[in-house]
């Protein structure tokens, strides 16, 4: 059995950085990752369980990671060696039990909710966040049981996803597939769960104009998100900044009422507002904007675009930037981070948000399983590789737009790579 | 030796290539055989001493006028409004007409004692000229004299405090112009007549006026039914400015026009080969061209476009008309057409053109698709009288780079334009219908033109609707060496080479199609037979 495991070797790390220059995923082959040989890792108590994966998909942090790009802000959250792969659906094949304490039969699919949070640590009591419901926000993900890793894919002790060893996932993690739903369907979910949890955090009313920066796997689940799983957008005026033509296409398709070039949405916006311009930022812009990007451009541009008091939404997994806050301060503005998930509602998270939108609290991913299968998210995956092939999925990857991709996954149900 | 009037050449196996224009640059292409070539007049001679024939028009105008010196007391108001940086092309070299005109005017005015002088440009919806490019048109000396005191406004069709309505035509079309203008005592338009749709009541109808007037005749509809707007009597343009012109007139306003004509004296002797027959090109002709067309393909666009409208055209005056609006024209459009016109017998299937880098609204800017849009499908095919050159269902070929880029300072709405409208429709009515408002009152559209130097927010749509007789009349449009995304958008076909565009409008106009070239700059106009 087979793992691509990240290993902390700082002549390596240098080596992929320099090559990332050359564009994201570039260094795979001669970076910190290395595929070898792996065995099952341990369970790491008694409510955990094997999953065997059949799709792990490589993200935009999995890419950040590999070019070193991250933050170091995460380099105490995370235990060398470790087994990238965070997003991920497999194969229960002793059965487990679910986060709902649902048995799941043996040969049941799964999806796993990779936060690495109290539960799975076996912490007790629960921090505030846990007790709450917002796992994501754990501030344990060092500590406990387990090696440090805020998700499975950054923690040494449970595996990650990239691997045909299989990973350890906690029953808390674990979040029975759908019958109907596909591998690609399933293996979307945590990404569609992101989507989900920005959407309904990030205060939505009646008659909004939203603007999506982006339009990679993250934005088109937010465009999705907004028009399936808030109620108040029917009524908002939906505006999509997509660079490739298969984006644009796609977020047409997925509901985008306006979708542009995204060094057009700025000027789109303001003539959806009707605003003027006043020192390079709209005087009155979108209600809401989701950078689904992270990087300095796309954070001044969601800034600039956004109205007084308005809010920014960060989606996509920012590094460290620079950033004028000048204009942040003085239109009041709101910059916030939505990361992950946990559970979701009643309440609205802002005093104006829709509160029609989740009547009663639910696990962001059954939300966001029900926006994968309502919307046919499964389609997003457009290349699969084995993992002996992992230098080419991660270049594949890193330019996933330019080469007319969406999601790229690894497929570790046989050694035939795909594309489509 | 008189000036040789147009000519229209057939292609035979000894004519040499003919000269296209490409933007900023020109090739030489070789015409099938049995081709048409339409040369305008050589330059008519000018008038030997502008000055003298300026004082002479004002003292002896034409139509129901008094001379001027008559119209001008102690204590009245004064207003001279004058056209504005569409005209001429290229600007010309100083001094421009506009000074020679407005100079003699305001002696005159002092001479009478008249103290409350105020000069306007009229610029419609068009951008506010800069201080450099209003010294060039009237001079340093009027410029110094009246700028600093605030006698030198630019109209604004936006300050709803400084129009005036004057009422509604009898086709029900609102009449609101300059309030300056209205209630002078005495308004004196300062025209120049590059083309035949220039002047008369459209000076003011449309010059002073604002977009609620102007809407009236700036529109698809109006556009589709003047055939041509180069051609006053076939044109519901000029109709609709005439209804308003004399509305105005009938409300009090007394205008005194004063209409000059150019001779097409269009480029400096370095480029003299632009406007010479090929087969008369002499060697400093051939070195001309081969020297400058090798500098210019090594040289990049933006300092292409730098040199070229850095280019003064030699123009010079032809003729100076002043009087009654209608009386002055009428002479003014003779003067055009015995510059202009060339008689041409037929029409034909395909007709080609090769695209300078300057129309009426790019003047030390970026000719940006719309815009070439407007000058091969507005100007250019409208260059007729009678019927057009290329016949219904046929072909028109316009060879230029088409650049994806615009000036976003002069253009910014034409960015939007071309994002938002023409990716969704390119259907002249349907942009109206769909877009027009939105565009004319988006607020910083409106703020850009009214302090900045942005053409309006509703140009691109009049851009557009300039096109719709020809794209209503065409069968297909074809750009040669455009940039490919730029031209689809614009709803048109693309070619690389001449032999391809002409080869693709064969699959529209059948085999063996006739071929006629406009070879324009100068300007012409044909008389189609």
């Amino acid at each position: 059995m087979k793992a691509l495991v990240f290993e902390r070797n700082l002549p390596r790390f240098a080596a992929s950085r320099v090559a990332s220059a050359f564009g994201s995923g570039r260094g795979a082959g001669i970076g910190p990752l290395q595929l070898l040989d792996a065995d099952q890792p341990g369970l790491p108590g008694t409510d955990w369980f094997h999953l065997r994966p059949l799709l792990s998909g490589i993200c935009g942090s999995d890419l950040a990671t590999l070019d070193g790009r991250s933050s170091r802000y995460f380099e105490d959250m995370v235990s060398f060696p470790f087994v990238p792969g965070h997003e991920v659906v497999g194969v229960l094949d002793d059965g487990g039990v679910d986060h709902d304490g649902a048995p799941l039969a043996p040969g049941a699919r799964a999806v796993i909710e990779p936060v690495l949070g109290c539960a799975p640590r076996h912490i007790r009591p629960l921090c505030p966040q846990c007790a709450t419901g917002h796992s994501g926000l754990c501030g344990n993900v060092a500590f406990g049981a387990l090696e440090p890793g805020l998700q499975t894919g950054y923690c040494a002790d449970t595996g990650g996803g990239w691997s045909t060893a299989g990973l350890a996932a906690h029953a808390s993690q674990l979040h029975a597939v759908p019958e109907t739903f596909s591998d690609e369907d399933a293996v979307v979910v945590e990404p569609a769960a992101c989507a989900v949890h920005a959407v309904l955090s990030a205060g939505i009313a009646s008659g909004d104009t939203v603007a999506v920066v982006g339009a990679g796997t993250l934005g088109l689940a937010v465009v999705a998100a907004l028009h399936r799983v808030t109620g108040a957008v029917a009524d908002c005026t939906l505006m999509v900044g997509a660079k490739h033509p298969h984006q644009r296409d796609l977020s047409d398709s997925l509901g985008a009422d306006i979708v542009v070039p995204p060094d057009q949405l700025a000027r789109a916006v303001r003539r959806h507002v009707g605003s003027l311009v006043l020192a390079g930022r709209l005087t009155n812009g979108a209600d809401v904007v989701f950078d689904c990007v992270g990087t300095s451009e796309s954070v001044s541009q969601s800034l600039a675009m956004v109205r007084p008091r308005g809010r920014v939404v960060l989606v996509g997994m920012p590094g460290r930037i620079s950033i004028d806050l000048a204009p942040l301060w003085h239109r009041e503005l709101s910059l916030v981070g939505a990361y992950a998930y946990g559970d979701e509602g009643p309440a609205p998270a802002s005093p104006d948000g829709d509160p029609t939108a989740i009547a009663e609290p639910r696990r962001t991913f059954e939300l966001a399983i029900e926006l994968v299968g309502a919307a046919g998210l499964g389609s997003l995956v457009t290349a699969s590789y084995p993992l002996e092939r992992y230098q080419e999925a991660i270049a594949h990857a890193g330019a996933a737009g330019r080469r007319g991709a969406v999601k790229v996954v690894f497929d570790l149900r046989s050694r035939k790579g795909t594309t489509r | 030796m008189s000036p040789r009037p147009g000519f229209v050449l057939e292609v035979d196996r000894s004519t040499p290539s003919t000269l296209f224009w490409h933007g900023e640059r020109f090739s030489l292409e070789r015409l099938p055989e049995g081709s048409r070539v339409i040369y305008a007049p050589e330059p008519v001679d000018p008038l030997k001493d502008p000055v003298a024939a300026i004082r002479s028009a004002l003292s002896h105008p034409v139509g129901d006028r008094q001379p001027l010196p008559s119209l001008l007391r102690a204590g009245m108001k004064l207003t001279i409004a004058f056209d504005d940086i569409s005209l001429p092309l290229p600007p010309m070299e100083q001094p421009d007409i506009r000074q020679m005109v407005i100079e003699q005017v305001l002696d005159m005015a002092a001479e009478a004692g008249v103290d409350d002088v105020a000069l306007i440009v009229a610029l419609a919806l068009h951008r506010r000229m800069t201080e450099a490019e209003l010294r060039h048109a009237i001079g340093d000396r009027i410029y110094d004299a009246f700028a600093p005191n605030g006698l030198l406004t630019q109209h604004d069709a936006e300050d709803a405090d400084a129009l005036v309505h004057l009422g509604l035509t009898d086709q029900g079309e609102d009449v609101e112009i300059n309030k300056r203008a209205a209630e002078s005592d005495l308004l004196v338009y300062v025209n120049i007549n590059l083309v035949a749709m220039d002047g008369g009541h459209k000076s003011v109808a449309t010059g002073l006026a604002s977009y609620k007037s102007l809407r009236h005749h700036h529109n698809p509809l109006t556009m589709q039914k003047s055939r041509s707007f180069m051609d006053q009597h076939r044109s519901e343009l000029h109709s609709s400015n005439w209804r308003m012109g004399r509305l105005i007139a009938a409300s009090g306003v007394t205008v005194f026009q004063i209409e000059t004509t150019l001779n097409n004296d269009t480029f400096p002797p370095a480029f003299g080969f632009l406007q010479k027959r090929e087969w008369e090109w002499g060697a400093k002709d051939r070195l001309g061209y081969l020297a400058s067309s090798k500098a210019l393909d090594r040289t990049p666009a933006r300092l292409a476009r730098q040199i070229f409208h850095s280019v003064k055209a030699p123009h010079r005056m032809t003729s100076v008309q002043a009087g009654e609006v209608e009386a002055v024209h009428a002479l003014t459009t003779q003067h055009v057409w015995d510059q202009q016109g060339v008689e041409v017998t037929g029409q034909t299937d395909i007709l080609t053109m090769g695209l300078p880098y300057i129309s009426p609204y790019n003047v030390n800017s970026i000719l940006n698709p719309i815009l070439v849009a407007c000058l091969g499908l507005g100007y250019f095919f409208n260059l007729y009288r009678g019927k057009p050159l290329v016949r219904e269902g046929g072909v028109v070929i316009m060879s230029h780079p088409t650049p994806w880029e615009f000036n976003p300072v002069h253009h910014p709405s034409y960015i939007d334009f071309f994002e938002e409208v023409l990716s969704e429709t390119t259907d002249p009515i349907e942009v109206a219908d769909r877009f027009e408002e939105s565009f004319a009152s988006d607020p910083w559209y409106i703020h850009l033109y009214r302090t900045g130097h942005a053409y309006h927010g509703v140009h691109p749509f009049y851009m557009w609707y300039w096109c719709a007789h020809a794209l209503q009349h065409l069968g297909a449009v074809v750009v040669v060496g455009g940039d490919k995304a730029a031209v689809h958008r614009l709803g048109f076909r693309a070619a690389s080479t001449l032999s391809d565009a002409l080869e693709m409008a064969e699959d529209v106009v059948g085999r063996s199609p006739t071929l006629t070239h406009l070879h324009a700059p100068p300007v012409l106009m044909a008389d189609v037979k």
